[in-house]
């Protein structure tokens, strides 16, 4: 008996090994993190998976008249497997997994992606439409690394503030109404489920309280950061519930659970579509944004059709029918001419970048203050997840 | 008495058992020890990248921030609350079931308790999303008495969490029910019993283990759900999504508050034990 017991423990103690190697393996990785740009393409592989934000790779199966991804398919040959992601954190996750070919990463993943490796640079000669991309969207700091660009600029917006215009009174131009003044729509307030939504509370400190010296809304020391989230914790009272999914903020507005909150300009068009009174304002502090980028992974098993899809994607026609789609300001100059509102490009501000000024892209938050202090240290993404963790409460 | 096995089938018995047995620990336990195992890796805070470094500072914040306590506290409670609902309807509904109505309705009966198991766990929770909105019927029901919905919160999520789970409480304490049998009942009324003493002296004691093994099912359940938090939950944060949020994040965090969890269920599960309810399984 006391023999067979021995044996048992020690299968166990071998099964453990087997599985400790097995894990352990996955770590290794050479020096040349993120893997390098193509000199040329080859032909298309006839696949390529995709992370997407809702909006960006319609296939007519929302609305029949929206679909640029099966004229993409008959084009190429590549067959295009979509993934909607909710979040920037998903699209993180997503790419480590090491299955998809690009990914239309915002300000708030791209650096991640670039630092860990998972994203490769992007030869942007390789791309022919690159070249009309507007000029303030290239080369940036939230898309690029030592003057090497790590993806497509595919376009940019605010995140504004929506309300429901038969239930909200006066029309809110601030966003105090969600803020300090939140206790008048108790229950019905709405706000987006990341941490980082922090950099609102912060960038309405910004003007409603100077003292505290925030100049950049990601770049937040710990004084800063309490600030944020005791203005979070104030807010959580009047939330009724945070969103990430798209889909349920649309039915909150409709049915009217939500009145107040935080919104992209494509849910707030499908709440109208849905005949829900809803408006959208972008406050007069700015607001948060962001300035997505397609980018391809260092492990892509379908390059070739990867940078074709890029260079698809910011075609201008296509360019011109997302950024309609979806309510953003088309990263491509020629696309303007291609919009079925020929005023499209005045409305999203496309080329104004002193509207854009009052825009502050999302930018993942990194230790060393990205406004430029040196005499602080600032917090990071990871504070920031345990800090959203502690205003949910 | 059988006879002993012989090499043959000694072998044959081995192979046979092998696959399962072999699944059970290379795939099913052995996925629990690796997501334990991660618990004591740390992550790079930036690149959200695994980092094999042996640790136990996970364990350490799970301990010591006030607001993992208050989650998990929350979330033990949902559970209680659902089991504690779900017994107290089952028990009559079983009754009913099994000893009030004819043996020409059970059948129906029992189909009509287990058609919603058949339906997706989405389209349900959504129908309550639904149902518990501003504008719904919860509501309008509500209205004529001048009293107002739940509305999306907590209290969503333990009536939306007892509805789901309600049949998997329900199909052990009918088992029970039918296999009491007829004579006991009768010895008890001719002992001069009324309803009630039958019911508290012969019918719950004969219960007993039927309601503890369906609550390990609703306990459990209700303490790794984190859809229906997300659909009716409101701000409402439990267990679940707190691990939901970190895994793409965090994932050695996530790991280490999935032990939550388990340390939870192994407790009730040692509980019930003592209690005698898994004797019979």
């Amino acid at each position: 008996m006391r023999k067979r017991k021995t044996s048992a423990w020690r299968s166990a103690a071998a099964v453990c090994a087997l599985l400790l190697t097995a894990a352990g393996c996955g770590s290794g990785g050479g020096d040349d993190k993120g893997g390098h740009a193509p000199d040329k393409l080859g032909k298309g592989e006839g696949k390529v998976n995709i992370i997407a934000w809702a909006g960006y790779a319609e296939d007519g199966s929302n609305d029949p008249k929206v679909d640029w991804v099966h004229p993409f398919e008959k084009k190429t040959g590549c067959q295009v497997n979509t993934k909607t992601a909710g979040t920037s954190d998903e699209m993180v996750s997503l790419m480590k997994t090491g299955q998809y070919d690009t990914v239309s990463a915002s300000g708030d993943a791209t650096l991640r992606l670039i630092a860990s490796g998972d994203a490769a640079p992007v030869n942007t000669k390789l791309v022919p439409n690159y070249k009309d991309i507007f000029p303030a969207l290239k080369q940036q700091p939230f898309n690029s690394k030592d003057g090497r660009m790590y993806g497509i600029p595919h376009g940019r917006g605010a995140n504004l503030l929506m309300y429901r215009t038969d239930k909200v009174k006066p029309a809110p131009d601030s966003w105090r109404a969600v803020f300090d003044d939140s206790a008048r729509y108790s229950g019905h307030v709405t706000a987006y489920d990341s941490p980082i939504y922090i950099a609102d509370a912060a960038l309405y400190l910004m003007r409603a309280k100077p003292s505290l010296g925030i100049k950049n809304p990601y770049a937040l020391d710990q004084k800063q950061l309490d600030a944020a989230v005791s203005l979070l914790k104030k807010q959580h009272k009047a939330v009724g519930e945070y969103w990430s999914d798209y889909q349920k903020e649309i039915t909150a507005f409709k049915g009217g659970d939500s009145v107040i909150g935080t919104t992209w300009q494509v849910i707030a068009n499908l709440t109208k579509a849905e005949k829900a009174p809803v408006k959208t304002v972008l406050p007069k502090e700015g607001a948060t944004g962001w300035s997505d980028t397609w980018m391809v992974s260092a492990k892509a098993e379908h390059p070739n059709c990867a940078y074709k899809w890029l260079d698809w994607i910011v075609s201008p026609k296509v360019n011109a029918q997302v950024a309609e789609y979806f309510g953003e300001a088309p990263a491509n100059r020629k696309a303007c001419a291609e919009t079925s509102d020929p005023n499209h490009c005045a409305i999203f501000h496309a080329d104004d970048e002193k509207y854009f000024q009052r825009v502050h892209f999302w930018t993942t938050p990194i230790k060393e203050c990205l406004d430029g202090r040196k005499d602080a240290t600032c917090t990071d993404y990871a504070q920031w997840t345990r800090a959203w963790t502690e205003v949910k409460g | 008495m059988p006879a002993a096995p012989t090499s043959g089938s000694r072998l044959r018995l081995t192979a046979l058992l092998a696959p399962p047995l072999l699944w059970l620990t290379l795939a099913y336990l052995g996925s629990l020890a690796i997501l334990l195992l991660s618990a004591f890796w740390a992550t790079d805070s930036f690149t959200s990248d695994v980092v094999h470094t042996w640790n136990t500072d996970n364990f350490h914040e799970l301990l010591t921030t006030p607001v993992y306590r208050t989650i998990a506290l929350r979330t033990l409670s949902i559970a209680a609350a659902v089991t504690v609902i779900d017994a107290l309807l089952a028990l009559p509904m079983a009754f009913c079931m099994a000893r009030v109505a004819g043996r020409r309705w059970r059948r129906p009966l029992l189909v009509a308790v287990l058609t919603p198991l058949w339906a997706g766990y989405l389209v349900k929770a959504y129908a309550w999303r639904v149902m518990l909105g501003e504008d719904g019927v919860v509501g309008a029901a509500l209205a004529p008495f001048g009293l107002h919905g739940p509305g999306y919160g907590t209290t969503a999520v333990v009536i939306v969490l007892a509805y789901l789970w309600l049949p998997y409480m329900i199909l052990p304490v009918y088992a029970a029910l039918e296999r009491l049998p007829e004579r006991m009942l009768e010895a008890s009324a001719d002992l001069g019993a009324g309803a009630w003493r039958t019911l508290r002296s012969v019918v719950l004691p004969a219960v007993r283990p039927a309601v503890l093994a369906g609550s390990v099912f609703t306990f459990s359940l209700s303490l790794g759900d984190y859809l229906t938090v997300q659909i009716v939950g409101g701000k409402t944060q439990l267990l679940g999504n707190v691990i939901a949020s970190q895994v793409t994040l965090d994932l050695p965090m996530a790991a280490a508050l999935s032990a939550v969890p388990v340390v939870l269920i192994v407790c009730y599960l040692a509980a019930v034990r003592r209690a005698g309810a898994l004797d019979s399984l």
